[in-house]
Formats: C-alpha cells, sequence, structure tokens
C-alpha cells in the first residue's frame, strides 16, 4: 500500500516510494537574494535518524540552507522533500513539514511575555488542541528531561542564556517532531553555557532524533555528526564522515577553514 | 475689572453648567480613543499589507489625516459635507473628525509597535507550527501593545486637549461651556482657571494610568529582574522610589 501515492493526515500529498523515505531530500535548491546566490545548486539526502553537522565559513549559507527545510526561508528553484512531503509553498504541505520539523535558533527566540512553561505549552494548546493538564505534563517531562523543570514559572528574562536556549529546545520537542534543526544554538551563549546546551543535543542524538545542526563546534561534530557537510559559496564543497573531514579534508577550501578555526 | 478673584474662580469650578461640559470632553476622549484604535489598528494593518494598493490607500490616509488641521477637518464636516446634501449631528460630525484624526496617529503608533517586534518571534511562531490567529494574538500584539504604551499614553493626552477644538462646532465640552460662562459674566480669567484646572486633572489622571499600564504590561519583560527580588523589601522599596 505504501508503493501507491496516498495523503497524510493533513492531507498533504506524498509521494510513491518503494524504499524508506529519507527524513530530508533536496535537489537542485537554489536560493537568491537579489543578486546574491545563497544557495548554489544544493543536493543533499538525510536520512531517518541521521545526525549532520552543517558547517562552513560565515555567509557561506549553512543557515539558509536548514531555514528552508521548515520553509522559514523560502526556496526559489529546485525541490525539498521532508519526511516524502514536498515543500511545493502551498500551505497544507507547509504546515505538515513544520509538524514534522523542531527549531532551535541562535537567539533562542523564546516568547519573552510568557513563562517557561506557557512558552511550552502554547503550541501543543492551540495546534494540537491539547488540554491544558496534558500539554503542562508534556511540558514538564521535557523541561524534566533538558534539566530545568524548577524553572518553570520563571519568564525567559530571569534564565542564563544556556537555560533559555535548553527551554527553546524542551519548547520545540513539545511538538512531538521527529527532525530537529538546529541554527548554530550556541553561538550566542557566553563560553560556559555552551557544554550544557551541547549535552542535552547529544542526548537527543542518543535517542536517535534525526538532526541537522549548524555550528562551529567541532567537538561536538567529531563525536555526535554521522555525517559532515561542508558549505562554502551557498555550495555543498564536500561531505564526509568527521573521522574522514578532520583528517584529510578533500577541497582546499575546507583545508584552510579548518587551519582557521581548531587552534 | 482689575482683579482676580480666586472665589470666583472656584465657584466656577463647581459650576454644574462647566462640570457637565467635562463630562461631554471625557466622553468624546474616550469614544474617539476606541474608535480611533479600532480604525487605526485597521489602517496600520493595510499598512503593512504586502499588497501595494491596499498599503497605498493607508499610507495616503495617513498622510491626509496628518497633513491637516483637525480645525479644517471638523469644520469641513461640520459645515462642508453639507453643502453635498451630507448632514450629522454636531456630535456625530465631532466624533468622525476626532476619530478620523486619531486614528492616522494611532495607525502609525500600531504599525511601529509591531514593527519592533523581532522577525524571530514570528519564525519561532511558525516553527512551532501556531496559525496565524494565535501568533498574532498570543505573540505579536502582547509585544507590540507594550512597545506602543508610551507612543499611545502621548498620542491619548494630545486627543484630550484637542477636543477642546470641538467648540468651534458648537460642540459644548469643557472648552465651550467656559466660554459661554465667560460671555456671561465677563470673569475671563476666573472662567478659564477653572476650565484649565480641568484640563490638567484629566490629564494627570490619565498620566497615572498610563503609568499603571506600563507597570503591568512591562512586568514579565523589562520588570522581570525586579520580580525575583521583591522578596527582599529593601530592594522592592528602592524600585518603587524610582518607579
Amino acid at each position: 500500500m505504501s508503493e501507491i501515492s496516498m495523503t497524510t493526515t493533513e492531507g498533504a500529498t506524498v509521494e510513491p516510494q518503494l524504499r524508506e523515505v529519507p527524513a530530508v531530500r533536496m535537489e537542485a535548491v537554489y536560493k537568491h537574494y537579489g543578486d546574491f546566490t545563497a544557495l548554489d545548486q544544493i543536493d543533499l539526502k538525510v536520512a531517518k535518524g541521521e545526525k549532520i553537522v552543517v558547517c562552513g565559513p560565515s555567509g557561506s549559507g549553512k543557515s539558509t540552507l536548514i531555514r528552508c527545510i521548515n520553509h522559514i526561508e523560502k526556496h526559489d528553484e529546485g525541490l525539498i522533500y521532508v519526511n516524502g512531503v514536498e515543500l511545493d509553498h502551498q500551505r497544507k504541505n507547509i504546515d505538515a513539514v513544520r509538524r514534522d520539523t523542531g527549531m532551535v535558533f541562535q537567539s533562542f527566540n523564546l516568547f519573552p511575555h510568557m513563562t517557561v512553561l506557557e512558552n511550552c505549552t502554547l503550541a501543543p494548546m492551540t495546534a494540537n488542541g491539547m488540554s491544558e493538564a496534558e500539554a503542562k505534563d508534556l511540558a514538564m517531562h521535557f523541561l524534566t528531561k533538558v534539566r530545568i523543570p524548577d524553572q518553570a514559572e520563571k519568564f525567559p528574562g530571569q534564565l542564563s542564556g544556556g537555560q533559555q536556549q535548553r527551554v527553546a529546545i524542551a519548547r520545540a520537542l513539545c511538538m512531538r517532531p521527529k527532525i530537529m534543526l538546529f541554527d548554530e544554538p550556541t553561538s550566542a551563549l557566553d563560553p560556559e553555557m555552551v557544554k550544557e546546551v551541547l549535552e542535552t543535543m547529544k542526548k537527543l542524538a542518543e535517542e536517535g532524533m534525526t538532526m541537522l545542526c549548524v555550528t562551529h563546534e567541532m567537538g561536538f561534530a567529531r563525536e555526535v555528526a554521522d555525517r559532515i557537510v561542508f558549505m562554502n559559496e551557498g555550495k555543498v564543497v564536500e561531505q564526509a564522515a568527521p573521522k574522514e573531514f578532520f583528517k584529510h579534508p578533500k577541497s582546499e577550501r575546507a583545508r584552510t577553514f579548518l587551519d582557521q578555526i581548531i587552534h | 475689572m482689575s482683579h482676580f478673584s480666586p472665589t470666583a474662580a472656584v465657584s466656577y469650578f463647581f459650576n454644574y453648567f462647566l462640570m457637565k461640559g467635562v463630562l461631554v470632553t471625557i466622553g468624546l476622549t474616550v469614544a474617539a480613543v476606541v474608535g480611533g484604535l479600532i480604525l487605526g489598528m485597521g489602517i496600520a494593518l493595510l499598512r503593512m499589507s504586502s499588497n501595494p494598493v491596499l498599503a497605498g490607500a493607508a499610507r495616503f490616509y495617513i498622510w491626509f489625516f496628518r497633513g491637516t488641521p483637525l480645525l479644517i477637518q471638523l469644520v469641513v464636516i461640520y459645515s462642508g459635507l453639507p453643502q453635498l446634501g451630507i448632514k450629522f449631528s454636531v456630535i456625530t460630525c465631532a466624533l468622525i473628525g476626532l476619530i478620523l484624526n486619531e486614528a492616522a496617529y494611532l495607525a502609525e503608533i500600531v504599525r511601529s509597535g509591531f514593527m519592533a517586534v523581532s522577525a524571530g518571534q514570528r519564525e519561532a511562531a511558525w516553527a512551532l507550527s501556531l496559525s496565524p490567529w494565535v501568533t498574532f494574538r498570543r505573540v505579536t500584539l502582547p509585544q507590540a501593545f507594550r512597545l506602543m504604551i508610551p507612543p499611545l499614553g502621548n498620542s491619548i493626552n494630545s486627543l484630550l486637549k484637542a477636543t477642546s477644538l470641538a467648540s468651534v462646532i458648537s460642540v459644548e465640552e469643557l472648552m465651550r461651556r467656559s466660554d459661554m460662562l465667560m460671555q456671561e459674566h465677563f470673569q475671563i480669567l476666573e472662567v478659564y482657571a477653572a476650565a484649565t484646572a480641568y484640563y490638567l486633572i484629566l490629564t494627570s489622571v490619565w498620566d497615572a494610568v498610563q503609568r499603571r499600564l506600563e507597570k503591568h504590561f512591562g512586568r514579565s519583560s523589562a520588570a522581570k529582574t525586579r520580580r525575583v527580588r521583591t522578596s527582599a523589601p529593601v530592594a522592592q522599596a528602592s524600585v518603587e522610589a524610582r518607579a
């Protein structure tokens, strides 16, 4: 039955599949800002459960790449499939994809006028129709998982950066995403707070979550990533397992990049 | 008459006829704020729309009503429109003029409030699958509203005083009734002293309300650190003194 084109509960069209559907598939994706080409013919496939670290110099299109996956940024050309749903700018497909993906931002983007708990319960209650009690239980479950259940009644501004980012992870998990997108989750943090966020992400990786992380944390990449995707000037220049990438980068650009960031 | 009679001024202050004028001033202000906010919100939304025709129309509206004196707008509505066969009661004319004018100012305040909410907030809402309505109602509006309170307060203060222009089209509010008393008794300073006192009281009351609003809506963001410290009475007292 799965061989035949079918529709999900949201009514989004699903392409016919014979083998397992990849979590993300991008084919010849382009994104332009005026004359600037942010994404230049991106082809990328991410299997379910795979952990990808996207790295590269600033302005190389890393953030744009993962922001296109949940349609926060619209791609101009090419095809993007997320869990088999084509991101074709149609509302119902965008909604279906966003339900499958959770996103963590560099600047946390917590809602400052709501408590930590309200931040976590808003989407489950309004978008999933959960009761307040259920949503609270769910939120406390994930806040416990990121080890800050005791901060539930505080406002984001009362927390440290590391705590805020962990709340942001819990908030995203409350929607039970199948894929997590991390857009430089530790870049805005004080150095001593980076570790607690990376530990949380590691835990998530161990549980089998499909993850795409834009990050400069090469230690994390080495330890957690199945594959490193190196980008430059909007192109995927090379991709390889971390061991391979760090030891024998194929491209000259990757070599100079690694020289600059690894001291 | 070469002196100022304080007792006369006090008696005008408690003059029943003048007090009713104060009530009309308050009524005009409240109605114009409510009407102006509703209309202004709509115009702000049009102004921010991606449709160039709608955005252009909203821009024209704002340009027109902020670019002409309220006095002319009131006189045109009251004396000019009947020439085209359009007639309203005096009070309706005043309300139309005040609302149309106030809406233009409030639209810009509303718009700047929304623009000041960071794009990241909307992106987070999208990423969480929040509907556009929930995003507006629960995420952007509360944050925009907090930013709007100070300029909103200023605008309402101006409006309260601008209602006095309605006296020109014979609305019997505070200013008009002061004129009427003055023409009857010729105690110019005494009558206007009473009217001035009323305007000061009204604007002061509004100031106090505005401060309460700012405190209330600022509590979760700007005042968050205060909340933690409220357990320490000394810290609380010093915060109170600053506020």
